[in-house]
């Protein structure tokens, strides 16, 4: 399992927008992708309830991914939350 | 043949099948059912069908309207096949043995919910987002399609007569023409298809038959004609009609891109006036070369409570981006008279139209003026917003309505949230008492704008609901005209402009006559502005005259 930490600078958080788009990236990769806050974790492609962690400008997630592919998940989810978030 | 006259109220010709409207069912009954497998396919079809029309709308939202808007219609996509939101569907079909629309239905209200209860503005609005989308699955679930109108081609769509709300809820895309029972040139449906620039006849009346449901006809918007099977020397007479209409079409093809200005130098500003951000694409598609009124009211409208500041900032930040720079000019909420949302719990007034509408609902409730002002304030960096009050009688008003607005600066400024000091502050000139104090008004408020309607209906004492007011309801009537020009004199002794955003403005034979008062903007339906362009391009300001004045 390959992660990272991220803290949001966006100051919307993760809102519609972004969390489809994430929605989007994390769907690309046979791993499974996962966002992290204050202990509860959700899969990347679980738009609503990613959307339910309700993450803020300033909150920090871990980021995980597992499985096949998962250097290659990190790396484009890393860059991701990076241009995005 | 059969022919049924009406009165045309937005011209062109258009065939198509006949269509009755029907106020989507909102309410959704729990049945027991014995075939689970057979409700989850139903379910199925109609996520793939919700899914499909959602890509479809983001699509075109692609090309027209902006990527923002796109991405609304994507992230609506992504939630109906949404792995929690699809799971809590399908436990609820399983477990209950019921119809999909009970489970949809309760689903949508569970994960909504979810969202209204988080401690997060913007994610409260995502609430109405889950709603939307459930009560798309649910359309496509019952046959009744996006926009209550279930047909695979586009349709005369047929009505007693359309409320401003089912107006909005519309398909568009789906409607060559509309042909009401009930209405006026000024009802909703009238204004409506001139934004689209499409054909419709209302006061139909009663020969409008159910049973023309499907059947292939003819609207003749100039003549007020709905034509069933014409015989072989009427349909040759329409098919002409039609020709020449695409010919002129091609014609004002070539005004795009062109300056609006007269031969002799005159520059006007032609402007739109729209009803939603949806009707930006029309804007754009016109050439318009700004938004001269963006009625607010949708928001209200549309909603079964007040919208938030959130979902208001995003429809003005939304239109503001997609003009890119170019003025918009919102005009704040305007309810009361024939306009009513239920959740304002207004009292019944004897004479809604003299009663407490418009800016008057504003400064008597301050919290919902502020909510708009702010997001106003807000969207105000995306572009170039003006604010424009309705309803202006007097100078207090206007005053009040700057403080309102200096109020909510203060507090952006205290929270660190940016927006344009310098956004314009306008009023709508539409009562006779405007128009005799306009020289005062005009020293507080950076440009004007003419309703012409409500300047009709309250100088002439006409109703402008009222269908049998004929003759008496003129708006070309010397007394309206005249007070335009005291109005247009008052605004540029005090150097600021004066629009005019009614009806009247895309009036063809009106123009010498603005061009002599000396009108500095028109904003018409989007479908105006290029024959509006073309007639421009053909005056000289200088020799046209003020005799339409005269009585």
């Amino acid at each position: 399992m390959k992660q990272f930490a991220y803290t949001i600078q966006d100051p919307l958080g993760i809102h519609a927008r972004p969390a489809g788009l994430l929605t989007k990236e994390a769907k690309k990769y046979a791993s499974l992708c996962t966002i992290t806050k204050n202990g509860v974790t959700v899969k990347a492609g679980q738009l609503m309830k990613l959307m339910s962690l309700g993450v803020k400008q300033g909150d920090t997630v871990t980021v995980t991914a597992e499985g096949e592919d998962e250097d290659t998940a990190i790396a484009g989810l890393k860059a991701f939350f990076e241009a995005n978030l | 043949m059969i022919t049924i006259q009406g009165k045309g109220v937005s011209k062109g010709i258009a065939k198509g099948p006949i269509y009755f409207f029907r106020s989507p069912d909102a309410s959704v009954t729990k049945k027991t059912v014995a075939d689970v497998a057979g409700e989850k396919a139903r379910l199925a079809a109609a996520q793939a069908a919700s899914i499909a029309q959602l890509n479809d709308l983001a699509e075109k939202c692609q090309k027209d309207a902006g990527e923002d808007m796109a991405m609304l219609f994507e992230t609506h996509a992504m939630f109906v096949e949404d792995e929690d939101f699809v799971q809590s569907i399908m436990d609820i079909l399983e477990e209950e043995s019921c119809n999909a629309e009970y489970a949809v239905d309760e689903a949508g209200k569970q994960f909504s919910a979810m969202f209204a209860a988080m401690d997060d503005a913007y994610m409260q609005a995502r609430a109405a987002d889950i709603k939307d989308v459930a009560r798309r699955i649910l359309d496509n679930l019952t046959g009744a399609a996006a926009g209550g109108i279930d047909s695979e081609e586009p349709v005369l769509l047929a009505a007693d007569d359309l409320a401003p709300s089912e107006t909005l809820q519309l398909d568009k895309s789906k409607i060559l023409g509309f042909v009401t029972r009930g209405g006026s040139g000024n009802s909703h449906t009238a204004i409506l298809a001139r934004t689209m620039g499409i054909p419709a006849i209302c006061s139909a009346g009663e020969a409008l038959l159910e049973s023309y449901q499907g059947r292939m006809s003819y609207i003749d918007g100039e003549t007020g004609q709905l034509i069933i099977d014409p015989d072989p020397i009427t349909l040759a007479a329409l098919k002409e009609k039609f020709e020449k209409q695409a010919e002129l079409k091609t014609l004002l093809e070539t005004m795009k891109g062109q300056e609006d200005v007269t031969l002799d130098g005159k520059k006007i500003m032609l402007y739109c006036n729209i009803g939603s951000p949806e009707d930006v694409t029309a804007v754009l598609n016109n050439d318009g070369q700004g938004i001269g009124l963006f009625r607010s009211e949708f928001l209200y409208l549309r909603a079964s409570d007040y919208p938030t500041e959130d979902e208001q900032f995003e429809a003005y930040r939304t239109v503001a981006a997609a003009m890119n720079g170019k003025r918009v000019v919102i005009r704040t909420l305007d309810i009361g008279a024939d306009k009513q949302v239920d959740y304002f719990n207004m009292k019944k007034e004897e004479n809604p139209a003299l009663g407490v509408r418009a800016i008057r609902i504003c400064l008597n409730r301050p919290e919902v003026f502020r909510t708009q002002l702010r997001a106003l304030y807000r969207a105000s960096v995306y572009g170039k917003i003006a604010i424009m009050f309705p309803m202006i009688t007097s100078v207090w008003e206007v005053k009040e309505c700057r403080r309102a607005c200096k109020s909510v600066m203060k507090e952006l400024d205290a929270e660190g949230i940016p927006y344009d000091p310098d956004t314009e502050i306008g009023i709508m000139i539409e009562t006779p008492a405007s128009v005799l104090v306009a020289p005062e008004l005009a020293e507080l408020v950076d440009f004007f704008s003419v309703g012409t309607n409500d300047l009709t209906q309250y100088t002439l004492a006409c109703d402008r609901q009222a269908n049998d007011l004929g003759k008496f309801f003129d708006p070309h009537h010397p007394a309206v005209l005249r007070a335009l020009k005291m109005a247009a004199d008052a605004a540029h002794k005090a150097g600021i402009w004066i629009g005019i955003c009614g009806e009247l403005g895309a009036d063809l034979t009106m123009l010498p006559t603005f061009l002599a008062i000396g009108i500095d903007e028109l904003s018409v339906s989007p479908a105006s502005v290029l024959p509006l362009r073309a007639a421009i391009r053909q005056s000289i300001a200088k020799t046209c005259t003020l005799e339409k004045l005269e009585c």
